[in-house]
């Protein structure tokens, strides 16, 4: 029987208010819904104020480099598939810094869960824009107002037909909960983006901004359907749908090694009779 | 000096087929018991062009390559042109008969008759054959090794021309003297550098390699690739460097013994994970097959310009450990080492190599596998419960090792109560981030001392020759042979002449190199590179300094004849 007791109670490094704590909490539910020991569970983060999330629970964790996340959880995966391993981070780490291995990991569609906190600014370096910012959002480091368009992970990941694509609100903590749990039981990549208010650098997008948009999907929202599921992705600016927009069955990536009955890579050895014919084979 | 050796230059364009000519010719050479020094010059291109395969062949062991060539054989008119200023005083020019004069140096061979339009590199195979005295047989069998699994149609025809190159040379008389038969040695492996990198690899264990493709270090994964299924390795390529050295990062975290393969760029993507690997202190093997910079520099060329760049590669300060094999013996068992002293050490090691070594197939004694040890990730002094410390504090500055849900030792079906926690950031000894500055004066001492373990067991410099030299050549990496072999023909002219090899160029064996350096009359630098990059290293570990140095840096391999001719002027 797993408790919350199980994962702790730790100091955070946080803000008061920041939406990290409710996400923080929602984790937790979800692994105690599941039943998941700590032992068997490798949070991968990168780096960012969302990035030490992992620290503040009992459990494995990698805390590597900037937007290097989603490699790290590829390889330990691939070398132990017995772990469920859930990667944590910011919008900057895995839509900005770490963009190329998102489009990579959906593709592959390794048995990931990829929660991202996106707060749509740069919480850590002090209120830079973030790949997710709004156009003309006003930051010291874009006095005139951000050019870019900013990017939509949902979209993007329904488009490349991404194993399980959901959208979360940190001020929902418990339909968040079960967002990261059904993501979790699901074979084959999950991300969930996770909206969330930043308290100190982010004026526009407050809990009362996310209040006013935010609604649940509607019942009869097929997820197996790419075409709603791509309308859904890309309502933003007049209300924001919030469940599991897109599902799919593809194998995952770690399906196509050897099965997790067999064991981690580290405990195999070197089958030396099989080698001596791959040397022979040079002769 | 190698008097009896014969260099056999193939030249012609991408798409001829002259790498499986030269591949088969090596290996039929190798099996009739004779020593090989191979060197693929290539240009960054899959069609058209000019490249040449050059096999050095002797009965006795011979280290390096040679300039002058004894036997030019051009699959089209470019390679007479470019190459028949290098034949040696008996060398003969094999070639098409619309494309020569009668007479020597020229075999003028009508390959396109003989072959009936097809396998032309096959007839060619069958004339060079007949011409050094191989058996027909021999050669035949390895055609059909090769060609058999492509029905046997393909594989009649293939014989017939190879029987039809070697019945129209075996008509003609002598153009050139036969090799003298080798002794019998024993079964040796045609193997080239990179090849043997991956079999070193698979033999210490390794269960995880991750790249992305950069010439000439993908070889490595490949022969991996090939064989992963068979010894329960996972291969995968990834979206770019900076993936690769993270997911190799992510499964040696959970346990596999995992290596990166790459070259001077690619590994500059890699920087950040070296840096990472060290601060975590997880264990990774880095391949690093140089080619000539900067930037894209010559892709398909060879260079030893990245050695300062891998010894200070990745931010801040750690230990590591660099090993430069010189041979094809010393891939396979400097890639082992670097394994063991990634694994023992949990940081980075590396294994630098070169394009010359990477693709130079030699005549080798098969590896006694039986009687070498795999590194064992499962192996571990913790105890699997709540106390787990990722970054104990020890004498040695190792800290046991657990794996991440995986019971001590391995033991299937035990509890696994710890919790294995790593941190970029600087952290305690539980893993956690910190910013108790207290904490960082230990911790970055503790993961300094590692490298007084990596210094005790280092490899120590080869040395040979005459003691008290007038000349000591001092080289590393694959530039060993060469410089034997320079060594012994300026010992014939009358000079005495020494040589120090490093097989491990970091850490530096200090001490022992004072003492070799201070004993010679001239010590000349022999080097890869532009600016002398060991001679620098060198005057930086022990004071001294090298003022000689012999460098080339023209994209190609050095050879014994450019060190003798750069130490007649000293």
């Amino acid at each position: 029987m797993v408790t919350l007791d199980d994962y702790g109670t730790f100091e955070t490094a946080w803000c008061p208010g920041c939406g990290n704590h409710s996400i923080l909490k929602a984790v937790k539910q979800a692994l105690v819904a599941l039943e998941l020991e700590p032992s068997r569970l490798l949070f991968v983060s990168g780096i960012g104020q969302a990035a030490k999330t992992p620290h503040y629970l009992r459990a494995n964790v990698f805390n590597g480099l900037h937007g290097r996340a989603l490699p790290v959880a590829t390889g330990a995966k691939l070398a132990n598939p017995g772990l469920t391993v859930i990667v944590e981070s910011g919008e900057g780490c895995m839509y900005g810094e770490g963009g190329n291995h998102l489009l990579a990991a959906i593709r592959r569609n390794i048995d990931v869960t990829v929660i991202v906190h996106n707060n749509q600014v740069y919480g850590l370096t002090k209120g830079q824009a973030s790949p997710t910012t709004g156009e003309g959002f006003v930051t010291k480091a874009q006095p005139r107002g951000v050019f870019s368009a900013p990017f939509n992970p949902m979209t993007v990941a329904v488009a490349m037909q991404a194993g399980f694509v959901a959208r979360g609100y940190a001020g929902e903590p418990e339909p968040l909960s079960e967002l990261i749990r059904q993501g979790i039981e699901h074979r084959g990549l999950s991300l969930i983006d996770v909206l969330q208010p930043c308290v100190s650098f982010n004026k526009v997008n407050t809990y009362a901004w996310y209040k006013e948009r935010c609604y649940p999907l509607a019942e009869d929202h097929d997820p197996t359907n790419r075409v709603s599921a791509i309308k859904a992705a890309d309502e933003w600016a007049d209300g924001i749908p919030l469940g599991v927009l897109y599902r799919n069955d593809r194998p995952a990536f770690d399906d196509h090694f050897s099965p997790a009955t067999e064991g981690p890579l580290a405990a195999r050895g070197v089958d030396v009779a099989e080698l001596r014919m791959i040397m022979e084979s040079y002769l | 000096m190698k008097h009896d050796a014969v260099n056999v230059v193939i030249g012609g364009a991408a798409g001829q087929g002259l790498v499986t000519l030269g591949n088969m010719l090596t290996k039929a050479l190798v099996r009739s018991g004779y020593s090989v020094v191979v060197t693929e010059s290539y240009q960054s291109r899959i069609r058209g062009g000019h490249n040449t395969y050059a096999i050095r062949i002797s009965t006795e062991d011979v280290p390096a390559p040679q300039e002058a060539i004894d036997i030019l054989v051009c699959l089209d008119a470019d390679t007479v042109d470019l190459h028949e200023p290098e034949l040696s005083l008996r060398g003969i020019v094999v070639v098409e008969a619309d494309l020569g004069q009668p007479g020597r140096p020229y075999l003028l061979v009508p390959f396109k008759d003989l072959a009936a339009g097809k396998f032309s590199n096959v007839v060619a195979l069958g004339v060079i054959g007949e011409l050094l005295g191989l058996d027909l047989q021999r050669v035949a069998g390895l055609l059909d090794e090769l060609f058999g699994k492509k029905g046997e149609d393909v594989a009649a025809a293939n014989r017939e021309s190879l029987a039809q190159g070697f019945k129209w040379m075996a008509e003609r008389a002598e153009v050139f003297p036969r090799l003298p038969p080798a002794e019998s040695i024993g079964p040796r492996l045609t193997l080239n550098g990179n090849e043997a990198i991956a079999l070193g690899a698979m033999s210490a264990g390794v269960k995880f390699c991750s790249f992305y493709p950069m010439t000439p270090g993908t070889s490595v994964a490949i022969s991996l690739a090939a064989n992963a299924q068979r010894m329960g390795i996972v291969v995968e390529q990834a979206e770019d460097e900076i993936a690769a050295i993270n997911m190799a990062l992510g499964a040696s975290f959970a346990g596999a013994p995992a290596m990166v393969t790459t070259s001077g760029g690619g590994f500059a993507l890699m920087t950040e994970g070296v840096s990472l690997s060290a601060m975590i202190e997880t264990p990774v093997v880095v391949v690093v097959a140089q080619r000539p910079g900067p930037a894209t520099g010559l892709p398909t060329r060879t260079e030893q310009g990245d050695l300062e760049f891998v010894l200070h590669a990745g931010h801040g300060e750690f230990p590591r450990a660099i090993f430069a094999p010189g041979t094809v013996e010393e891939c396979f068992y400097l890639t082992r080492k670097a394994f063991g002293i990634a694994d023992e050490f949990n940081g980075p090691a590396f294994v630098l190599t070169d394009q010359f070594l990477a693709d130079s197939y030699r005549s080798v004694e098969p590896f006694p596998l039986e009687d070498l040890a795999a590194v064992n990730p499962c192996r571990t002094g913790a105890q699997s419960d709540d106390s787990f410390l990722t970054y104990a504090i020890t004498e040695s500055g190792v800290s046991p090792r657990l794996l991440p849900g995986v019971p001590a030792q391995c033991r299937a079906g035990e509890r696994c109560e710890h919790l294995v926690v790593a941190d970029s950031d600087e952290h305690t000894e539980d893993g956690h981030l910190t910013e108790d500055l207290s904490v960082r004066g230990p911790m970055v001492e503790k993961r300094l001392r590692k490298l007084d373990g990596i210094r005790a067991k280092a490899v120590p410099p080869e040395v040979t020759g005459d003691e008290n030299p007038d000349v000591l050549l001092v080289c590393w990496g694959s530039t060993k042979g060469a410089v034997l072999e320079a060594a012994t023909r300026i010992r014939e002219q009358g000079r005495t002449v020494g040589t120090v090899h490093l097989s491990q160029v970091w850490p530096l064996p200090s001490e022992q190199l004072s003492g070799i350096l201070g004993t010679a009359g001239h010590v000349v630098c022999v080097e890869g590179n532009a600016t002398g990059q060991m001679a620098r290293l060198i005057r930086r570990e022990t004071g001294f300094l090298i003022e000689e140095r012999v460098l080339r840096y023209d994209g190609l391999p050095i050879t014994p004849e450019f060190v003798v001719r750069a130490i007649d002027v000293l």
